[in-house]
């Protein structure tokens, strides 16, 4: 595959804040904005039947990816931010005379802890359960976390900004000892790890994370034994029920696509991806002392995310070394409530570390001429900054 | 973070890093912010003998706006008597640097390591006198 789908000026290493759309995406889902326009829920005309038929194989695709046992678990929603609170705010509100208890990880994504904190405001008990230092969660501490009025546990398969993959199998099975639903948001996971979504009840996945359209995402939601929710949009009962709306045909179809395509390049991306990794931290740590990886060191990570902090340096400094390569920062300055990244503080990252690191992003279409260059410039501006810096 | 070409300029080319002697009792430090809050600036100057700044010396942690304000204070304290310095105002600093509200605490920080750098050499001078 050509990997030159790219501004030739800027070098793209951000691929856990969001990922080009692949053109083999873009080709599939062209052809549905202007000639295959029919609504997919008017199903009485050939043009409605065409655009359902992309949609249901789109859902297949969908399953197929994530492990679903059946498309019909498969509920297409605007993204993963609204598969997450869909799942969040339709569990508890549906089941709350069962339980108030709703138990998160202290790292799980702003729109996870943002629609529980509403829950919360709304008399929800929310238990944040603590991360190790790797950033994974103790099943030991899950389990006592849970209690008879406990009704739902929503934990991240992959994490954002350290990449760590959680132990879903094993919180699955916990959950299931103590009859509680569990949800987890997949969509740094998907297309990079191997899902099994049938072992978890409530599945979120994003099409701009796996080289898909902007705009569209899913959720599984199991159908067997058959889960409810509370719908947070009402209108002409598509999606089941839970997610009125008239479904957009083309960004289905590209979800539909890009998970085919993940399946499909799934392995070897993750070993070529594992090399580029393996190369740049090989260029770090030849050139610089005190670089530290923040989160899991071993297996337990997607090769695409490193997150990284440079003694002595802050990371926003960093990235206006380089204007040319698009990264991200953990520290307080890139953010707007100046506090930094909340993964970093709950795996008791130091906050002056937390401030100086970076999350560095390999995807698709990324080159080892980019990681090279991308290694040999950071290289050089962090040792610029050490040298202006009192705590260097 | 979009910052202004003084910004820029600063943090590419910036004037004044470096340490004065600590120990030289012309010269006054200070040290202000915190490793936790993601900004440190540590800025020396030296007086000469008409009461003036003739040297002054700065190191940064912190984002571009920190290293940008702490740079351009010590250029406009050079030649500058103690009151003259003290008198310079972070509205100014962030003025000059178009710094977003944001990023305005570093213009603080800037002005603040000014009034305890002079604070500092005071202290050592005073402290000269009373000896």
């Amino acid at each position: 595959m050509e990997r030159t789908q790219r501004r030739s000026e800027v070098i793209y290493l951000d691929y856990q804040a969001t990922t080009p759309c692949d053109r083999r995406v873009l080709d599939e889902v062209i052809p549905y904005f202007c000639e295959e326009f029919g609504n997919p829920h008017s199903v009485n005309h050939i043009m409605g039947r065409t655009a359902k038929a992309a949609i249901e194989t789109a859902r297949s695709n969908v399953a197929e990816l994530i492990g679903a046992e059946s498309p019909e678990d498969i509920i297409f929603t605007s993204g993963a931010t609204e598969a997450n609170n869909l799942a969040l705010q339709g569990i508890a509100r549906f089941y709350r005379e069962k339980g108030d208890r709703i138990i998160i990880s202290e790292i799980e994504h702003k729109c996870v802890i943002e629609a529980s904190r509403a829950l919360e405001r709304d008399g929800f008990d929310v238990i944040r359960i603590p991360v190790s230092r790797k950033g994974i969660v103790d099943l030991q501490v899950l389990e006592e976390a849970l209690s008879d009025r406990t009704l739902l546990v929503s934990i991240m398969s992959v994490n954002n900004e350290i990449g760590t993959i959680q132990p879903i199998a094993e919180i699955s099975e916990i959950c299931k000892r103590h009859g509680v639903f569990f949800h987890t948001d997949a969509a740094q996971a998907a297309g990079k790890i191997e899902l099994n979504a049938f072992q978890v009840d409530l599945m979120s996945i994003s099409g701009h994370k796996i080289y898909g359209p902007k705009g569209i995402g899913a959720l599984y939601v199991r159908k067997k034994p058959r889960i409810r929710l509370i719908p947070l949009l009402y209108g002409g009962g598509q999606e089941r029920g839970l997610r009125s709306g008239t479904l957009p045909t083309p960004l289905c179809v590209g979800l539909g696509k890009a998970c085919e395509i993940a399946r499909q390049e799934m392995q070897s991306e993750a070993a070529r991806l594992a090399q580029l990794k393996e190369y740049f931290l090989s260029v770090l740590f030849s050139n610089l002392e005190k670089v530290y990886l923040n989160g899991d060191v071993d297996s337990r990570c997607i090769p695409g995310c490193l997150n990284l902090s440079f003694a002595g340096v802050e990371g926003e400094a960093i990235m206006l070394g380089m204007p040319e390569i698009c990264i991200s920062s953990g520290s307080a300055c890139t953010s707007e409530t100046l506090q930094p990244s909340h993964v970093l503080r709950a795996l008791s990252v130091r906050e002056e570390l937390a401030h100086s690191s970076l999350r560095i992003g390999f995807g698709r279409f990324t080159t080892l001429e980019e990681v090279k260059f991308a290694s040999e410039k950071l290289v050089e501006v962090v040792n610029k900054l050490r040298q202006m810096s009192p705590l260097w | 973070m979009e910052y202004s070409k003084e910004v820029l300029d600063l943090y590419e080319n910036p004037r004044n890093v470096g340490s004065l002697d600590e120990n030289d009792v012309s010269v006054g430090t200070a040290v202000v912010g915190a490793p936790s809050c993601g900004d440190v600036i540590k800025l020396q100057i030296k007086v000469n003998e008409d009461g003036k700044i003739f040297e002054a010396k700065f190191k940064a942690f912190g984002c571009g706006a920190a290293i940008a304000s702490s740079s351009l204070i010590t250029e406009w304290i050079r030649g500058k008597s103690l009151e003259e310095a003290i008198g310079i105002r972070n509205q100014e600093v962030a003025e000059y640097l178009s710094l977003p509200p944001v990023k305005a605490h570093c213009s603080v920080l800037a002005e603040e390591a000014v009034g305890k750098a002079i604070v500092d050499y005071q202290k050592k001078n005073s402290e000269k006198v009373i000896a």
